[in-house]
């Protein structure tokens, strides 16, 4: 029995230069999920890496052993020095931990900011990318799938995604309240995070004139500055932007504030003191509170913003814990699909399915035939009931075959789809949802077969 | 007729100040439109009693302080009227119509003793000077009430704490480059009104100055909007600093107007018998 592992870090177990280290190296050389066929307990896997997150998920016949593999794998592969002591900062989900985890990373429960919908996207490039790979199949396939569509559940059915959503759109607002029209603004961006892409989204359809953007690696600045038409800026020099720019947008990692008094202070008169906003939202903050001091300068925090928004802090964690029961619900009624996957309910429920349409079938032809006595009734029983198990026969024998295999998962979803066996928590729903995404394959093992 | 006329000014003024209040809490333009058009109004029949006047005494309506303040308060609600037509800032009328409203009543509570020799009254020169006066001084009653709008919005986002008229005010830079603007038009008219009450004073009483105390005062009030102004195109003052002294400006302006024809003696008093 196969189980499912997930292990990562995120913005609350590493600090954000490890974290980047981590995803820049992820990114810069092969794909870790290159490495695949030469892990041998590692079966499926995908690899998710974000700003603020970095994980793993995979699934193994032995924990030990797959967790041994993908720890080495980011040791040697990754080439992180041997002096950084990664496991203080990992995270270890099996099994059903697992599995809800993904599902709140899926819904942006365990996002930095709660409710972005970035991590969406960024978890389907993910899939995207395991899929080109071949290193999903019927495990993963089915909870990728079984995410997106819990993300979904979870966006229309409460408001946590208008929460962030409206956050960045409130920066907006005020921006506008100080500025009027932006489209002569500048906007800094320091730090790159999934909050800030959304604000410079937010921005940049205002039509402000000019972005920058500062980070601690210049990669990740690249790629937003494509993104945004924006300019990079060394991240030890963007204090002397604070002359130039109008708004700011702060998401570092950064522990103290990158931005103190003084620091904005002593360039306020070079501005001619035009006004100054700054959108700080990251946590822990990054500009020191009493810069909302000085004249013509303006702070807000992640905290003033959702103010801002009368969602107060009770209907968001009502919000939040509404969240967590639909992934709770999820979470079982994948517990109950991961069970199917053993070979004696399949048979069980393969048998059921064939009595089922056996007596239904048996009972349209009596009905037909009312002048039938009882012992030719009994004949036409003992006739359908025979070819049924003849009928069955050997496929029952073949599962009981592959259920001692490590690939037996694969043939039990097979068979299941095969006879359409799960018609309520059926694969095919989650499909249809996601048209953009390739449809999980039955992907029957040829080269991989571990047995 | 002219009182008649003033008591409909007055009543015009009153009720576009009860329109634009409306207009304050209700976002309507149908409500800033009628509110303007009876502003309007008031300031035709309010235009025509000054004409009347000015026509049967052959000079301006300013031997008293009473007839003055009317006559600015006339200025006043044009130089909205004519603004508010190019700027489209409707919520600033809100704050602008009640100041209309009390001049005109406070002129009608002042004495109305005619004092001043009226054939000093009658030269181009003093048209000229109080015109620019008090086209500027207007101007600065603008960039007074834009300075209230503007500490009121700034207030509530540096506070994080939006009261109701977050929603209905201008954006915090709008506010200030209106009021630059107003200031930067004003400075110039008052500072030429001054100089040419100056030359004046030096031709009628052989003497440019003479310690009168309005003079004094107006000149306190030009050294307020001097530094005002040099700050602002100097060194980049602006914001709450410039709002807080363009109300400090303005008050400074109504004491000169007022407090020093009314208690003080000199050229420009109209208190009976001093002169």
């Amino acid at each position: 029995m196969s189980h499912i592992v997930l292990l990562g870090m995120n913005h609350k177990t590493a600090p954000v230069d490890i974290r980047e280290q981590l995803a820049a190296a992820c990114l810069k050389d092969i794909n870790p999920l290159h490495m695949i066929p030469h892990l041998e307990h590692v079966e499926e896997m995908v690899f998710l890496s974000t700003c603020n997150r970095v994980e793993f998920l995979f699934t193994c016949n032995s924990v030990a052993e797959g967790m041994r593999e993908i720890k080495a794998l980011l040791k040697t592969h990754v080439g992180l020095p041997a002096s950084v002591a990664l496991d203080s900062y990992l995270y270890l989900h099996k099994d059903l931990d697992a599995v809800k985890h993904l599902f709140m990373v899926a819904s942006s429960l365990d996002s930095m900011i709660v409710g972005e919908p970035q991590i969406l996207g960024q978890l389907k490039d993910a899939y995207r990318c395991a899929v080109e790979y071949r290193t999903v199949r019927v495990i993963l396939n089915r909870l990728l799938h079984k995410s997106f569509s819990v993300a979904k559940r979870v966006r229309t059915e409460t408001c946590i995604g208008s929460c962030a959503v409206s956050v960045s759109y409130a920066a907006v607002a005020l921006a506008r309240k100080i500025f009027g029209d932006l489209w002569d603004k500048s906007v800094l961006l320091i730090g790159a995070g999934e909050m800030a892409e959304l604000a410079a989204e937010n921005f940049l359809a205002q039509g402000v004139k000019r972005m920058m953007v500062a980070n601690r690696t210049l990669e990740r600045a690249m790629e937003l500055a494509a993104r945004f038409r924006a300019e990079t800026v060394p991240f030890d020099r963007f204090l002397e932007e604070l002359k130039t720019t109008d708004i700011v947008v702060c998401s570092t990692g950064a522990l103290e504030p990158v931005i103190v008094y003084q620091d904005v202070r002593s360039r306020m008169r070079e501005r001619r003191n035009r006004p100054l906003f700054f959108i700080d939202i990251a946590v822990p903050r990054d500009v020191d509170p009493k810069v909302n001091k000085i004249d013509n300068v303006y702070v807000y925090d992640i905290d003033d913003l959702q103010g801002v928004i009368d969602l107060n802090r009770e209907e968001r964690l009502n919000q939040a814990q509404i969240a967590e029961h639909i992934i709770d619900e999820e979470t079982i009624k994948f517990r109950d699909w991961m069970n199917s996957l053993s070979a004696v309910p399949t048979i069980v429920s393969v048998r059921q399915k064939a009595e089922r349409i056996r007596r239904n079938e048996v009972r349209k032809t009596f009905s037909q035939l009312p002048d039938l006595s009882d012992r030719q009734k009994e004949a036409i029983e003992i006739l359908t009931e025979s070819i049924i198990k003849k009928l069955l026969h050997d496929p029952i024998v073949f599962l009981k075959k592959r259920a001692q295999r490590d690939t037996q998962a694969v043939y039990m979803d097979f068979t299941q789809q095969l006879f359409n066996l799960a018609e309520s928590g059926g694969g095919s729903e989650s499909r249809d949802t996601q048209p953009d995404l390739p449809a999980p394959q039955p992907v029957l093992p040829t080269d991989r077969g571990a047995g | 007729m002219e009182s008649f006329f003033l008591v409909i000014a007055t009543l015009c003024y009153l009720s576009g100040t009860v329109g634009y209040l409306v207009y304050l809490f209700r976002d309507r333009a149908q409500l800033h439109r009628i509110s303007w058009t009876i502003l309007l109004a008031g300031a035709l029949f309010h235009g025509a009693a000054l004409a009347m006047y000015t026509a049967e005494s052959g000079h301006l309506p300013l031997t008293t302080i009473h007839e003055a303040l009317c006559l600015f308060a006339w200025v006043f609600v044009v130089t909205y009227l004519v603004l508010q037509i190019r700027l489209q800032l409707r919520i600033l009328g809100s704050f602008v119509s009640p100041l209309a409203v009390v001049f005109m009543v406070s002129s009608s509570l002042l004495p109305s003793h005619i004092v001043l020799r009226n054939e000093f009254f009658k030269s181009g020169w003093v048209i000229v000077h109080v015109a620019s006066l008090f086209l500027a001084i207007a101007l600065f009653g603008l960039a007074f009430s834009l300075g209230i709008m503007y500490l009121l919005q700034e207030s509530y986002i540096k506070k994080k704490n939006f009261g109701f008229l977050y929603g209905r005010l201008p954006p915090l830079e709008r506010l200030d480059s209106i009021a630059h603007y107003c200031l930067m038009l004003g400075f110039p008219l008052m500072t030429a009104g001054l100089l040419i009450g100056f030359a004046y004073a030096a031709v009628v009483w052989h003497s440019p100055w003479s310690w009168d105390p309005k003079e004094i005062l107006s000149v306190v009030t030009w050294i307020i909007y001097a530094v005002l102004v040099h700050e602002r195109l100097a060194v980049g003052w602006r914001g709450r600093r410039a709002a807080w002294l363009s109300i400090l400006g303005f008050s400074a302006t109504l004491v000169t107007f007022i407090v020093a024809s009314l208690l003080l003696s000199g050229h420009h008093s109209v208190v009976p018998g001093k002169m």
